[in-house]
Protein backbone atom coordinates (compact mmCIF):
# COMPACT_ATOMS: atom_id res chain seq x y z
CA UNK A 1 0.00 0.00 0.00
CA UNK A 2 2.81 2.62 0.94
CA UNK A 3 4.65 1.62 -2.58
CA UNK A 4 1.60 2.35 -4.70
CA UNK A 5 0.84 5.35 -2.41
CA UNK A 6 4.49 6.68 -3.27
CA UNK A 7 4.42 6.39 -7.18
CA UNK A 8 5.40 9.12 -8.97
CA UNK A 9 2.82 11.43 -9.93
CA UNK A 10 1.92 12.75 -13.59
CA UNK A 11 0.31 16.17 -12.43
CA UNK A 12 -0.97 18.75 -15.48
CA UNK A 13 -2.01 22.19 -13.74
CA UNK A 14 -4.32 24.47 -15.63
CA UNK A 15 -2.82 28.06 -16.62
CA UNK A 16 -4.50 30.96 -17.61
CA UNK A 17 -3.25 34.82 -18.81
CA UNK A 18 -5.54 37.35 -17.75
CA UNK A 19 -5.70 40.67 -17.63
CA UNK A 20 -4.02 42.05 -14.45
CA UNK A 21 -7.12 42.64 -11.91
CA UNK A 22 -5.01 45.34 -10.21
CA UNK A 23 -5.85 48.18 -13.39
CA UNK A 24 -9.46 48.29 -15.53
CA UNK A 25 -10.20 45.75 -17.31
CA UNK A 26 -12.54 46.48 -20.29
CA UNK A 27 -14.62 44.48 -23.05
CA UNK A 28 -14.35 45.83 -26.46
CA UNK A 29 -15.30 44.85 -30.37
CA UNK A 30 -18.92 43.43 -31.64
CA UNK A 31 -18.23 39.79 -29.78
CA UNK A 32 -17.28 42.06 -26.41
CA UNK A 33 -13.96 40.45 -25.53
CA UNK A 34 -12.03 41.32 -23.11
CA UNK A 35 -9.46 43.32 -23.94
CA UNK A 36 -6.20 41.62 -23.14
CA UNK A 37 -2.93 43.19 -23.91
CA UNK A 38 -1.78 43.98 -20.15
CA UNK A 39 -2.08 39.90 -18.95
CA UNK A 40 -0.46 38.28 -16.18
CA UNK A 41 -0.58 34.71 -15.22
CA UNK A 42 -3.81 34.36 -13.07
CA UNK A 43 -2.90 35.22 -9.15
CA UNK A 44 -5.53 31.83 -8.50
CA UNK A 45 -3.39 29.64 -10.69
CA UNK A 46 -0.19 29.99 -8.54
CA UNK A 47 -1.80 28.34 -6.01
CA UNK A 48 -2.67 25.40 -8.26
CA UNK A 49 1.54 24.87 -9.57
CA UNK A 50 2.19 25.76 -5.74
CA UNK A 51 -0.41 22.60 -4.75
CA UNK A 52 1.33 20.43 -8.04
CA UNK A 53 4.80 21.19 -7.05
CA UNK A 54 4.74 20.08 -3.42
CA UNK A 55 3.15 16.51 -4.12
CA UNK A 56 5.83 16.18 -6.74
CA UNK A 57 8.29 17.46 -4.57
CA UNK A 58 6.93 14.90 -1.56
CA UNK A 59 7.44 12.18 -3.80
CA UNK A 60 10.86 13.26 -4.75
CA UNK A 61 10.47 15.70 -7.89
CA UNK A 62 11.65 15.00 -10.94
CA UNK A 63 14.18 12.88 -10.82
CA UNK A 64 11.98 10.31 -9.40
CA UNK A 65 10.06 10.11 -12.57
CA UNK A 66 7.01 12.90 -11.14
CA UNK A 67 5.84 15.01 -13.61
CA UNK A 68 4.54 18.41 -13.22
CA UNK A 69 2.85 20.25 -17.08
CA UNK A 70 1.56 24.02 -17.17
CA UNK A 71 -1.01 23.76 -19.85
CA UNK A 72 -2.73 26.82 -21.20
CA UNK A 73 -5.04 27.47 -24.18
CA UNK A 74 -4.91 30.75 -26.03
CA UNK A 75 -3.44 33.57 -28.52
CA UNK A 76 0.08 33.08 -28.63
CA UNK A 77 0.62 35.73 -25.75
CA UNK A 78 -0.71 33.11 -23.82
CA UNK A 79 2.48 31.39 -23.84
CA UNK A 80 3.20 33.94 -21.14
CA UNK A 81 1.28 31.90 -18.51
CA UNK A 82 3.56 28.87 -19.40
CA UNK A 83 6.87 30.82 -19.42
CA UNK A 84 5.68 31.94 -16.01
CA UNK A 85 4.80 28.56 -14.67
CA UNK A 86 8.10 27.19 -16.17
CA UNK A 87 10.11 30.11 -13.55
CA UNK A 88 7.74 28.94 -10.89
CA UNK A 89 8.80 25.91 -11.26
CA UNK A 90 6.96 23.79 -13.31
CA UNK A 91 9.13 20.95 -15.55
CA UNK A 92 7.10 21.00 -18.83
CA UNK A 93 4.63 23.14 -20.84
CA UNK A 94 2.25 22.73 -23.48
CA UNK A 95 0.21 25.58 -25.03
CA UNK A 96 -3.09 24.78 -27.58
CA UNK A 97 -2.70 27.21 -29.89
CA UNK A 98 -5.58 27.79 -32.17
CA UNK A 99 -7.19 30.53 -33.76
CA UNK A 100 -10.24 28.81 -33.81
CA UNK A 101 -10.14 28.69 -30.24
CA UNK A 102 -11.42 32.46 -29.60
CA UNK A 103 -15.04 33.36 -27.84
CA UNK A 104 -14.65 30.17 -26.02
CA UNK A 105 -17.21 29.44 -23.38
CA UNK A 106 -16.89 27.28 -20.38
CA UNK A 107 -18.41 24.21 -22.59
CA UNK A 108 -15.70 24.84 -25.31
CA UNK A 109 -12.90 25.39 -23.17
CA UNK A 110 -13.63 22.37 -20.86
CA UNK A 111 -14.25 19.95 -24.18
CA UNK A 112 -10.52 21.09 -25.77
CA UNK A 113 -8.58 21.01 -22.28
CA UNK A 114 -10.15 17.69 -21.79
CA UNK A 115 -9.37 16.80 -25.43
CA UNK A 116 -5.27 18.46 -24.23
CA UNK A 117 -5.48 15.73 -21.60
CA UNK A 118 -6.60 13.10 -23.43
CA UNK A 119 -4.05 13.58 -25.44
CA UNK A 120 -1.43 13.59 -22.65
CA UNK A 121 -2.69 10.26 -21.44
CA UNK A 122 -2.11 8.48 -24.72
CA UNK A 123 1.24 10.42 -25.45
CA UNK A 124 3.48 11.03 -22.02
CA UNK A 125 1.61 8.26 -19.89
CA UNK A 126 -1.74 8.50 -17.94
CA UNK A 127 -2.35 11.25 -16.13
CA UNK A 128 -3.04 11.39 -12.50
CA UNK A 129 -3.75 15.04 -11.38
CA UNK A 130 -5.83 17.93 -12.99
CA UNK A 131 -5.38 20.74 -10.99
CA UNK A 132 -6.83 24.25 -11.75
CA UNK A 133 -7.08 27.51 -9.22
CA UNK A 134 -10.44 28.09 -7.97
CA UNK A 135 -11.69 30.16 -10.63
CA UNK A 136 -9.97 32.62 -13.37
CA UNK A 137 -9.49 35.95 -12.23
CA UNK A 138 -11.23 37.31 -15.89
CA UNK A 139 -14.47 34.79 -16.61
CA UNK A 140 -14.94 34.56 -12.77
CA UNK A 141 -17.76 31.36 -13.28
CA UNK A 142 -15.72 28.12 -11.80
CA UNK A 143 -17.20 26.16 -14.30
CA UNK A 144 -14.97 24.50 -15.99
CA UNK A 145 -13.07 22.43 -13.41
CA UNK A 146 -16.54 20.60 -13.03
CA UNK A 147 -16.83 20.48 -16.36
CA UNK A 148 -13.56 18.91 -16.77
CA UNK A 149 -14.02 16.42 -14.39
CA UNK A 150 -17.64 15.45 -15.72
CA UNK A 151 -16.00 15.28 -19.45
CA UNK A 152 -12.62 13.16 -18.37
CA UNK A 153 -14.74 10.82 -15.65
CA UNK A 154 -12.37 11.82 -13.14
CA UNK A 155 -13.52 12.36 -9.59
CA UNK A 156 -13.89 16.04 -9.15
CA UNK A 157 -12.19 17.57 -5.69
CA UNK A 158 -12.88 21.27 -6.09
CA UNK A 159 -12.76 24.42 -3.57
CA UNK A 160 -9.51 22.25 -1.85
CA UNK A 161 -8.89 24.67 0.94
CA UNK A 162 -6.21 22.28 2.72
CA UNK A 163 -4.79 19.43 0.16
CA UNK A 164 -2.55 16.18 0.76
CA UNK A 165 -1.82 13.10 -0.30
CA UNK A 166 -3.83 10.29 1.29
CA UNK A 167 -4.61 6.42 0.86
CA UNK A 168 -8.24 6.47 0.47
CA UNK A 169 -11.07 3.75 0.03
CA UNK A 170 -10.41 3.54 -3.76
CA UNK A 171 -6.62 3.61 -3.72
CA UNK A 172 -4.36 6.06 -3.51
CA UNK A 173 -5.65 9.69 -4.11
CA UNK A 174 -5.87 13.18 -2.27
CA UNK A 175 -7.63 14.21 0.77
CA UNK A 176 -8.92 18.13 1.24
CA UNK A 177 -10.87 20.54 3.48
CA UNK A 178 -13.55 22.11 1.70
CA UNK A 179 -15.19 25.06 3.42
CA UNK A 180 -19.15 25.28 2.66
CA UNK A 181 -21.43 28.62 3.23
CA UNK A 182 -22.53 26.95 6.79
CA UNK A 183 -20.46 23.54 6.65
CA UNK A 184 -17.03 22.39 6.15
CA UNK A 185 -16.07 18.69 4.75
CA UNK A 186 -13.00 16.98 5.11
CA UNK A 187 -13.63 15.19 1.17
CA UNK A 188 -11.37 12.23 -0.50
CA UNK A 189 -11.00 11.40 -4.26
CA UNK A 190 -8.88 8.40 -5.54
CA UNK A 191 -7.09 9.27 -8.89
CA UNK A 192 -7.52 10.53 -11.48
CA UNK A 193 -9.01 13.51 -10.25
CA UNK A 194 -9.76 17.06 -11.41
CA UNK A 195 -8.45 19.37 -8.26
CA UNK A 196 -9.39 23.12 -7.54
CA UNK A 197 -7.43 25.23 -4.87
CA UNK A 198 -8.55 27.74 -2.97
CA UNK A 199 -5.90 30.81 -2.19
CA UNK A 200 -5.77 29.58 1.13
CA UNK A 201 -4.35 26.07 0.24
CA UNK A 202 -0.80 27.21 0.41
CA UNK A 203 1.88 30.25 -0.30
CA UNK A 204 3.13 29.99 -3.57
CA UNK A 205 6.53 30.21 -4.34
CA UNK A 206 8.03 33.56 -6.66
CA UNK A 207 11.00 32.43 -9.48
CA UNK A 208 14.36 33.35 -8.18
CA UNK A 209 16.98 33.39 -10.86
CA UNK A 210 18.18 30.27 -10.93
CA UNK A 211 13.98 29.35 -12.22
CA UNK A 212 14.09 31.78 -14.52
CA UNK A 213 17.62 30.86 -16.30
CA UNK A 214 16.41 26.98 -16.11
CA UNK A 215 12.95 27.61 -17.69
CA UNK A 216 14.37 28.60 -20.92
CA UNK A 217 15.45 24.74 -21.39
CA UNK A 218 12.65 23.40 -20.51
CA UNK A 219 10.30 21.89 -22.87
CA UNK A 220 7.15 23.82 -24.49
CA UNK A 221 4.39 21.80 -26.75
CA UNK A 222 2.15 23.63 -28.63
CA UNK A 223 -0.25 21.56 -30.02
CA UNK A 224 -3.24 22.30 -32.40
CA UNK A 225 -7.13 21.12 -32.42
CA UNK A 226 -6.55 18.93 -35.27
CA UNK A 227 -3.78 17.53 -32.85
CA UNK A 228 -5.50 16.85 -30.09
CA UNK A 229 -8.90 15.81 -32.38
CA UNK A 230 -11.09 18.99 -31.68
CA UNK A 231 -13.38 19.84 -34.80
CA UNK A 232 -12.74 23.52 -34.45
CA UNK A 233 -16.72 23.91 -35.21
CA UNK A 234 -17.34 22.54 -31.65
CA UNK A 235 -14.83 25.05 -29.82
CA UNK A 236 -14.46 29.17 -30.61
CA UNK A 237 -17.06 31.37 -30.53
CA UNK A 238 -18.86 29.14 -33.26
CA UNK A 239 -19.40 26.32 -31.01
CA UNK A 240 -19.85 28.42 -28.10
CA UNK A 241 -23.39 27.17 -26.79
CA UNK A 242 -24.03 30.71 -24.80
CA UNK A 243 -23.44 34.06 -26.42
CA UNK A 244 -23.11 37.71 -25.15
CA UNK A 245 -25.38 40.01 -27.41
CA UNK A 246 -24.23 43.29 -25.44
CA UNK A 247 -21.76 44.49 -22.67
CA UNK A 248 -21.89 48.05 -20.61
CA UNK A 249 -19.49 49.23 -17.65
CA UNK A 250 -21.61 49.65 -14.79
CA UNK A 251 -22.48 53.46 -14.41
CA UNK A 252 -20.04 55.09 -12.45
CA UNK A 253 -21.23 55.34 -8.84
CA UNK A 254 -22.04 59.59 -8.01
CA UNK A 255 -20.24 61.19 -6.15
CA UNK A 256 -21.09 60.75 -2.77
CA UNK A 257 -20.97 62.62 0.26
CA UNK A 258 -18.17 62.83 1.87
CA UNK A 259 -17.40 64.11 6.00
CA UNK A 260 -15.31 64.70 8.03
CA UNK A 261 -15.76 63.38 11.87
CA UNK A 262 -16.12 66.56 13.78
CA UNK A 263 -17.38 64.52 17.12
CA UNK A 264 -20.78 64.01 15.98
CA UNK A 265 -20.00 61.69 12.66
CA UNK A 266 -21.78 58.29 14.15
CA UNK A 267 -25.22 60.60 14.15
CA UNK A 268 -24.91 62.01 10.94
CA UNK A 269 -24.02 58.20 9.44
CA UNK A 270 -27.62 57.49 11.10
CA UNK A 271 -29.41 60.63 9.38
CA UNK A 272 -28.25 59.62 6.12
CA UNK A 273 -29.18 55.91 7.18
CA UNK A 274 -32.70 57.17 8.28
CA UNK A 275 -33.02 59.19 4.97
CA UNK A 276 -32.27 56.01 2.61
CA UNK A 277 -35.22 54.50 5.16
CA UNK A 278 -32.43 51.67 5.73
CA UNK A 279 -32.76 51.75 9.44
CA UNK B 1 -46.65 28.45 -20.92
CA UNK B 2 -43.95 26.35 -19.85
CA UNK B 3 -42.30 25.31 -16.61
CA UNK B 4 -39.09 26.65 -14.97
CA UNK B 5 -37.40 23.58 -12.79
CA UNK B 6 -35.56 25.39 -9.54
CA UNK B 7 -32.87 23.23 -8.37
CA UNK B 8 -33.17 23.41 -4.06
CA UNK B 9 -31.05 22.13 -2.10
CA UNK B 10 -32.74 22.61 1.39
CA UNK B 11 -34.28 20.51 3.32
CA UNK B 12 -35.15 22.09 6.20
CA UNK B 13 -37.85 24.65 6.86
CA UNK B 14 -39.13 27.89 6.59
CA UNK B 15 -37.54 28.37 3.06
CA UNK B 16 -34.56 30.72 2.88
CA UNK B 17 -34.75 33.46 1.17
CA UNK B 18 -32.32 32.68 -1.57
CA UNK B 19 -34.91 30.08 -2.43
CA UNK B 20 -38.15 32.40 -2.27
CA UNK B 21 -36.07 35.11 -5.06
CA UNK B 22 -35.80 31.72 -7.00
CA UNK B 23 -39.54 31.06 -7.20
CA UNK B 24 -40.01 34.47 -7.62
CA UNK B 25 -37.85 34.41 -11.10
CA UNK B 26 -39.33 31.86 -12.39
CA UNK B 27 -43.12 32.69 -11.88
CA UNK B 28 -42.00 35.29 -14.19
CA UNK B 29 -40.87 32.93 -16.58
CA UNK B 30 -43.21 30.12 -16.48
CA UNK B 31 -44.88 27.64 -14.17
CA UNK B 32 -42.07 27.47 -11.25
CA UNK B 33 -41.09 23.17 -10.39
CA UNK B 34 -38.27 22.20 -7.93
CA UNK B 35 -35.70 19.72 -8.15
CA UNK B 36 -35.10 18.82 -4.64
CA UNK B 37 -31.77 16.38 -4.26
CA UNK B 38 -32.90 15.11 -1.24
CA UNK B 39 -36.37 13.68 0.20
CA UNK B 40 -38.85 16.38 1.00
CA UNK B 41 -41.13 16.31 3.93
CA UNK B 42 -45.12 16.61 3.42
CA UNK B 43 -44.83 19.85 5.27
CA UNK B 44 -41.74 20.99 2.69
CA UNK B 45 -43.90 20.02 -0.20
CA UNK B 46 -46.93 22.05 1.20
CA UNK B 47 -45.40 25.17 1.67
CA UNK B 48 -43.36 24.87 -1.81
CA UNK B 49 -46.94 24.91 -3.11
CA UNK B 50 -47.92 27.82 -1.75
CA UNK B 51 -44.70 29.87 -3.66
CA UNK B 52 -46.65 28.57 -6.85
CA UNK B 53 -44.94 25.10 -7.47
CA UNK B 54 -46.91 22.95 -9.14
CA UNK B 55 -44.50 20.02 -9.34
CA UNK B 56 -41.62 18.82 -7.55
CA UNK B 57 -38.67 15.99 -8.34
CA UNK B 58 -36.49 14.23 -6.33
CA UNK B 59 -34.36 10.89 -6.27
CA UNK B 60 -35.99 7.79 -5.87
CA UNK B 61 -32.85 6.85 -3.63
CA UNK B 62 -30.91 8.88 -1.39
CA UNK B 63 -27.52 10.28 -3.45
CA UNK B 64 -24.44 9.08 -2.06
CA UNK B 65 -22.49 11.49 -0.09
CA UNK B 66 -20.16 12.71 -2.80
CA UNK B 67 -19.00 15.95 -4.03
CA UNK B 68 -21.70 17.38 -6.67
CA UNK B 69 -21.74 14.45 -9.25
CA UNK B 70 -24.79 13.12 -7.75
CA UNK B 71 -26.36 15.75 -7.45
CA UNK B 72 -25.56 17.48 -10.80
CA UNK B 73 -26.76 13.41 -11.94
CA UNK B 74 -29.86 13.95 -10.21
CA UNK B 75 -30.54 17.70 -11.69
CA UNK B 76 -29.71 16.33 -15.70
CA UNK B 77 -32.50 13.55 -15.04
CA UNK B 78 -35.01 16.04 -13.36
CA UNK B 79 -34.18 17.86 -16.36
CA UNK B 80 -35.34 15.30 -18.62
CA UNK B 81 -38.03 14.22 -16.70
CA UNK B 82 -39.56 17.73 -16.11
CA UNK B 83 -38.79 18.99 -19.89
CA UNK B 84 -38.67 22.80 -18.76
CA UNK B 85 -38.17 25.93 -20.69
CA UNK B 86 -34.83 26.75 -18.33
CA UNK B 87 -33.10 25.64 -14.86
CA UNK B 88 -32.49 28.31 -12.22
CA UNK B 89 -30.31 27.94 -9.20
CA UNK B 90 -28.51 29.47 -6.33
CA UNK B 91 -24.73 31.01 -7.23
CA UNK B 92 -23.15 29.69 -4.31
CA UNK B 93 -20.14 27.53 -5.52
CA UNK B 94 -21.77 24.17 -5.04
CA UNK B 95 -25.00 25.12 -7.32
CA UNK B 96 -22.58 26.45 -9.71
CA UNK B 97 -20.64 23.19 -10.01
CA UNK B 98 -24.12 21.34 -10.05
CA UNK B 99 -24.93 23.63 -12.92
CA UNK B 100 -21.64 23.23 -14.67
CA UNK B 101 -22.04 19.14 -15.01
CA UNK B 102 -25.18 19.07 -15.59
CA UNK B 103 -24.85 21.51 -18.67
CA UNK B 104 -22.59 18.88 -20.23
CA UNK B 105 -24.59 16.10 -19.36
CA UNK B 106 -27.42 17.64 -21.56
CA UNK B 107 -25.64 19.46 -23.94
CA UNK B 108 -26.98 23.32 -22.18
CA UNK B 109 -25.34 26.21 -21.76
CA UNK B 110 -24.73 27.49 -18.42
CA UNK B 111 -24.58 31.36 -17.41
CA UNK B 112 -23.70 32.07 -13.71
CA UNK B 113 -24.10 35.50 -11.72
CA UNK B 114 -27.52 36.31 -13.37
CA UNK B 115 -28.94 39.23 -11.75
CA UNK B 116 -31.79 39.34 -13.46
CA UNK B 117 -33.80 36.89 -16.19
CA UNK B 118 -36.25 38.78 -18.73
CA UNK B 119 -39.44 36.33 -19.66
CA UNK B 120 -37.52 35.66 -23.90
CA UNK B 121 -34.73 34.26 -20.87
CA UNK B 122 -32.37 36.75 -22.23
CA UNK B 123 -29.84 36.94 -19.02
CA UNK B 124 -28.05 40.06 -17.66
CA UNK B 125 -24.98 39.26 -15.91
CA UNK B 126 -22.33 40.85 -13.92
CA UNK B 127 -19.01 40.50 -15.39
CA UNK B 128 -14.78 41.48 -14.66
CA UNK B 129 -16.15 41.57 -10.92
CA UNK B 130 -18.83 43.61 -10.83
CA UNK B 131 -17.56 46.83 -13.46
CA UNK B 132 -19.49 45.44 -16.29
CA UNK B 133 -22.94 44.31 -17.13
CA UNK B 134 -23.53 41.86 -20.12
CA UNK B 135 -26.97 40.67 -21.61
CA UNK B 136 -26.59 36.64 -22.83
CA UNK B 137 -28.59 33.82 -23.78
CA UNK B 138 -27.76 30.25 -24.23
CA UNK B 139 -27.93 29.36 -27.68
CA UNK B 140 -27.62 25.25 -26.87
CA UNK B 141 -29.98 23.17 -24.93
CA UNK B 142 -32.38 23.83 -21.81
CA UNK B 143 -30.85 27.14 -20.45
CA UNK B 144 -29.16 26.81 -17.06
CA UNK B 145 -28.80 29.83 -15.14
CA UNK B 146 -27.04 30.67 -11.74
CA UNK B 147 -28.76 33.72 -10.10
CA UNK B 148 -27.06 36.21 -7.81
CA UNK B 149 -29.06 36.19 -4.27
CA UNK B 150 -30.63 39.46 -3.77
CA UNK B 151 -31.17 40.33 -7.68
CA UNK B 152 -35.33 39.79 -7.26
CA UNK B 153 -37.88 40.54 -4.79
CA UNK B 154 -38.45 37.35 -2.83
CA UNK B 155 -41.90 35.18 -3.55
CA UNK B 156 -44.85 35.46 -0.91
CA UNK B 157 -46.37 32.83 0.22
CA UNK B 158 -49.55 31.94 -0.70
CA UNK B 159 -51.92 28.83 0.33
CA UNK B 160 -50.71 25.56 0.79
CA UNK B 161 -51.39 22.72 -1.41
CA UNK B 162 -50.40 19.32 -2.68
CA UNK B 163 -48.02 19.86 -5.29
CA UNK B 164 -47.49 16.26 -7.52
CA UNK B 165 -44.87 14.63 -6.51
CA UNK B 166 -42.04 13.19 -8.98
CA UNK B 167 -39.62 10.37 -8.44
CA UNK B 168 -35.94 10.41 -10.65
CA UNK B 169 -34.05 7.47 -11.18
CA UNK B 170 -30.25 8.81 -10.74
CA UNK B 171 -27.77 6.97 -12.84
CA UNK B 172 -24.47 6.07 -11.46
CA UNK B 173 -22.36 8.37 -11.06
CA UNK B 174 -19.08 7.09 -11.39
CA UNK B 175 -16.12 8.47 -9.96
CA UNK B 176 -16.52 10.79 -7.40
CA UNK B 177 -14.50 12.23 -3.74
CA UNK B 178 -16.43 11.28 -0.95
CA UNK B 179 -17.39 13.28 1.99
CA UNK B 180 -15.61 12.04 5.29
CA UNK B 181 -16.78 14.13 7.84
CA UNK B 182 -19.03 17.04 7.30
CA UNK B 183 -18.86 19.65 10.46
CA UNK B 184 -21.56 22.56 10.72
CA UNK B 185 -19.68 26.09 10.76
CA UNK B 186 -20.66 27.89 14.54
CA UNK B 187 -24.30 29.07 14.39
CA UNK B 188 -23.83 33.07 14.82
CA UNK B 189 -27.67 33.73 14.03
CA UNK B 190 -26.38 36.22 11.58
CA UNK B 191 -27.36 35.85 8.08
CA UNK B 192 -25.45 34.10 5.46
CA UNK B 193 -22.98 36.89 4.20
CA UNK B 194 -23.87 36.09 0.13
CA UNK B 195 -27.93 36.26 0.61
CA UNK B 196 -27.71 39.50 3.40
CA UNK B 197 -29.59 42.60 2.94
CA UNK B 198 -27.31 44.57 4.74
CA UNK B 199 -23.25 43.88 5.58
CA UNK B 200 -20.45 45.52 7.85
CA UNK B 201 -17.68 44.83 7.03
CA UNK B 202 -14.03 45.31 8.90
CA UNK B 203 -10.68 46.03 7.57
CA UNK B 204 -6.91 46.36 8.74
CA UNK B 205 -7.97 49.26 10.36
CA UNK B 206 -9.88 47.54 12.73
CA UNK B 207 -6.48 45.94 14.30
CA UNK B 208 -7.83 42.89 15.43
CA UNK B 209 -11.02 44.03 17.06
CA UNK B 210 -14.09 43.47 14.92
CA UNK B 211 -16.65 44.64 18.14
CA UNK B 212 -17.50 47.63 16.95
CA UNK B 213 -18.35 45.92 13.53
CA UNK B 214 -20.55 42.95 15.14
CA UNK B 215 -22.35 45.44 17.20
CA UNK B 216 -23.58 47.35 14.82
CA UNK B 217 -24.33 44.32 12.09
CA UNK B 218 -26.11 42.95 14.89
CA UNK B 219 -28.16 46.07 15.29
CA UNK B 220 -29.07 46.67 11.89
CA UNK B 221 -29.74 42.17 11.60
CA UNK B 222 -27.02 42.34 9.30
CA UNK B 223 -23.89 39.95 8.34
CA UNK B 224 -20.21 40.63 9.08
CA UNK B 225 -17.86 41.24 6.10
CA UNK B 226 -14.00 41.49 6.06
CA UNK B 227 -10.99 42.83 4.08
CA UNK B 228 -8.71 40.08 2.89
CA UNK B 229 -6.26 42.34 5.19
CA UNK B 230 -8.40 41.20 8.05
CA UNK B 231 -9.03 37.51 7.18
CA UNK B 232 -5.52 37.03 6.21
CA UNK B 233 -4.46 38.17 9.36
CA UNK B 234 -6.85 35.91 11.59
CA UNK B 235 -8.58 38.44 13.02
CA UNK B 236 -12.06 36.71 11.55
CA UNK B 237 -12.72 33.75 10.16
CA UNK B 238 -12.02 33.32 5.96
CA UNK B 239 -15.53 32.58 5.28
CA UNK B 240 -16.17 36.62 6.04
CA UNK B 241 -13.92 37.41 3.34
CA UNK B 242 -15.41 39.89 0.91
CA UNK B 243 -13.93 40.76 -2.54
CA UNK B 244 -12.01 39.06 -5.94
CA UNK B 245 -11.13 35.53 -4.08
CA UNK B 246 -13.90 35.85 -1.24
CA UNK B 247 -17.75 36.92 -1.76
CA UNK B 248 -19.10 38.49 -4.25
CA UNK B 249 -21.93 40.76 -2.34
CA UNK B 250 -24.62 43.08 -3.62
CA UNK B 251 -26.79 43.71 -0.61
CA UNK B 252 -28.73 47.35 -0.16
CA UNK B 253 -26.57 48.38 2.76
CA UNK B 254 -22.73 47.71 2.75
CA UNK B 255 -20.95 49.34 5.01
CA UNK B 256 -17.15 49.25 5.14
CA UNK B 257 -15.18 50.12 8.33
CA UNK B 258 -11.37 50.55 8.37
CA UNK B 259 -11.09 48.74 4.76
CA UNK B 260 -9.35 51.05 2.27
CA UNK B 261 -11.14 49.83 -0.49
CA UNK B 262 -8.50 48.66 -2.60
CA UNK B 263 -9.57 46.57 -6.59
CA UNK B 264 -8.97 43.41 -4.77
CA UNK B 265 -11.86 44.41 -1.86
CA UNK B 266 -13.94 46.24 -4.48
CA UNK B 267 -14.47 43.57 -6.56
CA UNK B 268 -16.76 42.11 -3.95
CA UNK B 269 -18.89 44.73 -3.17
CA UNK B 270 -19.11 47.52 -5.46
CA UNK B 271 -22.86 46.23 -6.50
CA UNK B 272 -24.10 46.97 -3.25
CA UNK B 273 -26.86 49.91 -3.46
CA UNK B 274 -25.68 51.75 -0.97
CA UNK B 275 -22.20 51.88 0.36
CA UNK B 276 -21.34 53.91 3.27
CA UNK B 277 -17.79 54.01 4.22
CA UNK B 278 -15.65 55.08 7.22
CA UNK B 279 -11.88 55.52 7.22
CA UNK B 280 -9.09 57.25 8.93
CA UNK B 281 -7.38 58.22 5.80
CA UNK B 282 -9.31 60.71 3.47
CA UNK B 283 -7.53 59.40 0.62
CA UNK B 284 -8.83 55.73 0.61
CA UNK B 285 -10.18 54.57 -2.20
CA UNK B 286 -13.40 53.75 -0.79
CA UNK B 287 -14.63 56.78 -0.58
CA UNK B 288 -14.57 57.04 -4.58
CA UNK B 289 -17.19 54.59 -4.28
CA UNK B 290 -18.92 55.68 -1.15
CA UNK B 291 -22.42 57.01 -1.26
CA UNK B 292 -21.60 58.38 2.40
CA UNK B 293 -18.43 58.45 3.65
CA UNK B 294 -16.54 59.51 7.18
CA UNK B 295 -13.24 60.23 7.12
CA UNK B 296 -12.81 59.68 11.23
CA UNK B 297 -11.75 56.73 13.75
CA UNK B 298 -13.98 53.91 13.09
CA UNK B 299 -14.22 52.98 17.36
CA UNK B 300 -15.20 56.22 17.97
CA UNK B 301 -18.14 56.55 14.73
CA UNK B 302 -19.29 53.18 14.75
CA UNK B 303 -19.98 53.22 18.62
CA UNK B 304 -21.56 56.55 18.47
CA UNK B 305 -23.88 55.18 15.40
CA UNK B 306 -24.97 52.19 16.98
CA UNK B 307 -25.63 54.27 20.05
CA UNK B 308 -27.96 56.86 18.48
CA UNK B 309 -29.68 53.65 16.45
CA UNK B 310 -30.89 52.55 19.94
CA UNK B 311 -31.32 55.88 20.97
CA UNK B 312 -33.85 56.00 18.41
CA UNK B 313 -35.79 52.75 18.99
CA UNK B 314 -35.97 53.20 22.38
Amino acid sequence: MQESANRPLNIVVLVKHVPDTQFDRQLAGPDHTLDRSESILSELDEYALEAALQLAEERGGEKRGNSVTAVTMGPSAAANAVKKSLQIGAYKGVHLLDDALAGSDAAGTSLALAAVVNHLNATAGPVDLVITGMASTDGETSLVPAQLAERLGYAQLTFASELEAANTASGPGLRARRDGDSYSEIVEAPFPAVVSVTDQANEPRYPNFRGIMAAKKKPVTVLSLQEIGVDSAQVGKAGAWTSVAASAPRPARGQGTIITDDGNAGVALVDYLASQKLI
Amino acid sequence: MGSVLVFIDVPSLPLPRASRELLALAATIGTPAVASPQPLSEDAAAELAGYGVQRIFEPSQPLPEVLVAAKAAFLAEAVRAAAPDAVLLGNSFEDREVAARAGVKLGSGVITDAVAVAPDLAVTKSVLAGSYTSTCRVETGVPIITVKANSVEPAERGAAGSPERGLVTVPETGPAAVVMERSEKRVSGRPELSEARVIVAGGRGLDGDFGPVEELADLLGGAVGASRAATDAGWIEHSAQVGQTGKTVSPQLYISAGISGAIQQKAGMQTAKVIVAVNKDADAPVFEIADFGVVGDVFKVLPQAAEEIRKRRA
